[in-house]
């Protein structure tokens, strides 16, 4: 589904990927792990289009198409979806006002008629129950004096509302304590399919203990430097990156 | 207006933000591509007197109109104080010089007939309505609203006058009224809002065509809101309403004012006058949507929009509450008020301002405690886009035996965009010891951040905003009737349209 070509991007004309190669097929959980400032959230902005960087050069195809033509939005209409580090406040907005346009937008690019208010209540009670999220805070505004266990859960509750074909989880395990670490991964393996993949972006190997990775890949200085399968992720936790910047630094 | 121009307190302006990148400036391309969306001309045979200001002129309109001696007396008192007063320059505000005398100040659609039913009505007329949305039939059944159409000077038609005639609820034109109800208009004309007042209180007071006019008598709660949709029509005439709400003792009423005009290369002066009065323990909710054409992106255009709104709560436990959604005119230049006569009344002010491209906006309040235990609350947000400017400018001035009076204000700005400017001119004359004021100010500009949140999740960038601007003034949308609320909302939408890359 997804097809990663001698990605670079950079940010204020700094390079920070340096060729990236990465292949992606339904039902795949990949892990992307590596030092800080390896790149790794770098990555999945340029994959989701966020316009703070540029590509200077690849390609990524998405379902035969070109992912890098498309808008932010496009590309979330066509099934990406980036659980956000540091997910983003906006005051005013309320979480279902908020999810209705964004399942409706969604729709419109379908083709479909937007949801009805009761269907779409509906469905966010459902989806909300996977993430144990509760209606108190489905009716604040989007994240707004939300904790970070609850930003987190947010998210995967977005993206069980999305229903993506791809999702990014971009160090969703960062600032969270082990309960929230559960409620997220659970719902996380929850939607998991066959037809459909999942990035996981951590730093530690403690969130793959939850969510298993068929490969993991280490990024450094912009590189995917090794791959291999989830041994490779407990090598890490027991020797740490060091090894490996010195294989690559040699 | 005594209001003058003192330090600029709260001086904001993100022109020297560094952290601003290209979205910003695609922002402002988009809006500037925005055309105004009710930019229409409606085709009415208009009757029109000269260009020109003089005493004659004021003698003819108001022999036109069929007035009494005592209005064309209260006319000529204002002509000649206006004469003697020059155009006020302390507001935020860079306004061209207006030549008073190339603006025609009298235009009627000409009447074939009185219309009895909208099917008397000009078609021409009534399509014009459709496309704003607001067909008569509509209003008449679906919303159970009594609407006084404004068009040009000139009430076209007014519905549901027997329904509220039975309440003794008096709804209708102002020149209905000076004939009908002259003695109500003679005693309360001009006791909120002095034609020495200010140099447009003036001209109004000399030159005002039409307009509305309220009374609702003692105990009765008005059953409907009561609405004027005005509308400039005439090319290069000025509009110069005048409105005039009575609540006696014990009665309660909501107002609605709404407008849109036709697109227009001259400028259009628009001069009006707003009394009301609140007697004991009377409500009045007074709510308006104001979108006048507001030029095109170079700033050409647009109309020129000097409000005198007022509200004199003059008995005990009176109430006025003024909401305002303003999103169109070239300059606005506007502060609905409240003076708190009565022990324990209270005002409210509840305002949006959106100016974008050129556009110039200085609107605030002035809430002015006389009696005891008086409350007021001011909620100000401002949302600047392009190159425009945005002020806020209030007063809170507490009389020396206002005890326990008690002030909020809260006013906010929210940028678009880093060419545009926001400011805020908070006046405060505390003259008793027992007073509470309080005063919170934010400034805020939407960031690529939530932009990118929403556009990750589908939502295209004009949609976020809609969402993020609607968010933001929602604490003053609530504030409007429901009926209004969609439309404003809208209104917000479209002023606001493509003004995000």
């Amino acid at each position: 589904m997804l097809i990663i070509k001698n990605l670079h991007a950079a940010i204020n004309g700094k390079e920070i990927l340096k060729g990236i190669d990465l292949t992606v097929k339904p039902g795949e959980v990949h892990a992307i792990m590596g030092p800080n400032g390896s790149g790794k959230s770098t990555l999945s902005s340029v994959l989701a289009g966020n316009p703070a960087f540029e590509v200077t050069d690849g390609s990524v195809e998405f379902y035969g198409k070109d992912l890098l033509a498309m808008s932010p939005e496009d590309r979330s209409h066509e099934g990406i979806f980036l659980s956000f580090q540091y997910p983003v406040e906006i005051p005013g907005v309320s979480m279902v006002n908020f999810m209705r346009a964004a399942i409706n937008a969604q729709r419109k690019y379908r083709n479909e008629e937007p949801l009805s208010a009761t269907d779409f209540l509906k469905m966010m009670r459902e989806k909300r129950a996977i993430v144990e999220l509760d209606n108190k805070l489905a009716g604040r505004s989007v994240n707004e004096g939300f904790s970070g266990g609850e930003k987190k859960r947010n998210e995967i509750f977005q993206m069980a509302m999305l229903q993506p074909r791809l999702s990014i989880l971009d160090e969703t395990d960062s600032g969270l304590d082990i309960d929230a670490l559960r409620i997220v991964s659970q719902g996380v393996n929850q939607l998991k399919s066959d037809q459909n993949a999942t990035i996981v972006i951590t730093h530690y190997q403690r969130l793959l203990d939850y969510i298993a990775p068929d490969f993991v890949h280490v990024l450094y200085k912009g590189r995917i430097v090794k791959s291999g399968g989830p041994e490779l992720a407990l090598e890490l936790e027991e020797k740490g990156y060091e090894w490996i910047k010195k294989e690559v630094d040699d | 207006m005594d209001m003058k121009k003192e330090n600029d307190s709260t001086h904001k302006t993100l022109s020297d933000n560094p952290n601003d990148t290209g979205t910003s400036e695609k922002i402002i391309q988009e809006v500037t591509s925005s055309d105004y969306k009710y930019g229409f001309v409606t085709d009415i045979e208009t009757d029109i007197i000269p260009t020109g200001l003089n005493e004659e002129v004021v003698r003819l309109i108001s022999a036109k109109k069929g007035e009494p001696d005592w209005l064309l007396d209260f006319r000529l008192k204002a002509f000649a104080h206006w004469k003697t007063l020059e155009m006020p320059h302390w507001a935020h505000l860079d306004i061209p010089d207006i030549d008073y005398q190339a603006i025609s100040y009298y235009a009627a659609p000409k009447k074939k007939e009185s219309p009895k039913s909208l099917n008397d009505i000009d078609p021409e007329l009534r399509s014009t309505f459709n496309k704003l949305g607001i067909s008569l039939e509509e209003q008449m059944k679906l919303s159970g609203i009594a609407v006084d159409a404004v068009m040009d000077s000139v009430s076209v038609k007014t519905t549901f006058k027997e329904k509220l005639a039975e309440l003794g609820v008096i709804f209708c034109s102002f020149s209905e009224a000076v004939k009908d109800y002259p003695n109500l208009v003679r005693q309360y004309l001009g006791s909120v809002v002095s034609y020495r007042d200010n140099f447009f209180a003036a001209l109004n007071s000399a030159v005002f065509s039409d307009g509305s006019f309220v009374y609702i008598p003692k105990g009765v709660r008005c059953p409907m809101e009561l609405s004027t949709y005005f509308r400039i029509n005439a090319a290069n005439t000025g509009q110069f309403e005048r409105t005039l709400i009575v609540a006696d003792d014990d009665s309660y009423v909501s107002y609605l004012e709404g407008c849109t005009a036709p697109m227009r290369d001259e400028n259009q002066l628009h001069a009006a006058i707003v009394e009301i009065r609140a007697h004991e323990r009377a409500e009045v909710k007074y709510s308006t949507v104001q979108n006048w054409y507001p030029g095109d992106k170079e700033g050409r255009g647009g109309i020129y929009n000097f409000v005198t709104k007022r509200g004199l709560c003059k008995g005990d436990h009176s109430k006025i509450s003024w909401t305002q959604v303003e999103t169109g005119s070239a300059i606005t230049w506007k502060y609905p008020s409240c003076i708190l006569a009565g022990d324990n009344s209270t005002g409210e002010f509840y305002s949006v301002a959106v100016t974008n491209n050129r556009q110039q906006a200085d609107t605030g309040t002035k809430m002015i405690h006389l009696g005891k235990n008086t409350r007021s609350t001011i909620v100000s947000k401002g949302i600047s886009a392009g190159y425009s400017q945005n002020s806020y400018r209030g007063l809170v001035r507490v009389s020396p035996d206002a005890d326990n009076a008690r002030n909020y204000t809260q006013c906010d700005s929210l940028l678009l965009s880093d060419h545009c400017g926001a400011h805020t001119f908070p006046y405060m004359d505390i003259k008793n010891d027992t007073a509470v004021v309080e005063h919170e100010a934010t400034t805020s500009k939407i960031n690529e951040d939530q932009i990118f949140y929403c556009n990750q999740r589908g939502i295209s960038t004009e949609e976020a905003v809609g969402l993020i601007v609607n968010g933001y003034a929602k604490e003053v949308m609530n504030k409007l009737p429901m009926e209004f609320a969609v439309e404003a909302q809208k209104l917000l939408q479209i002023t606001l349209e493509g003004s995000v890359g």
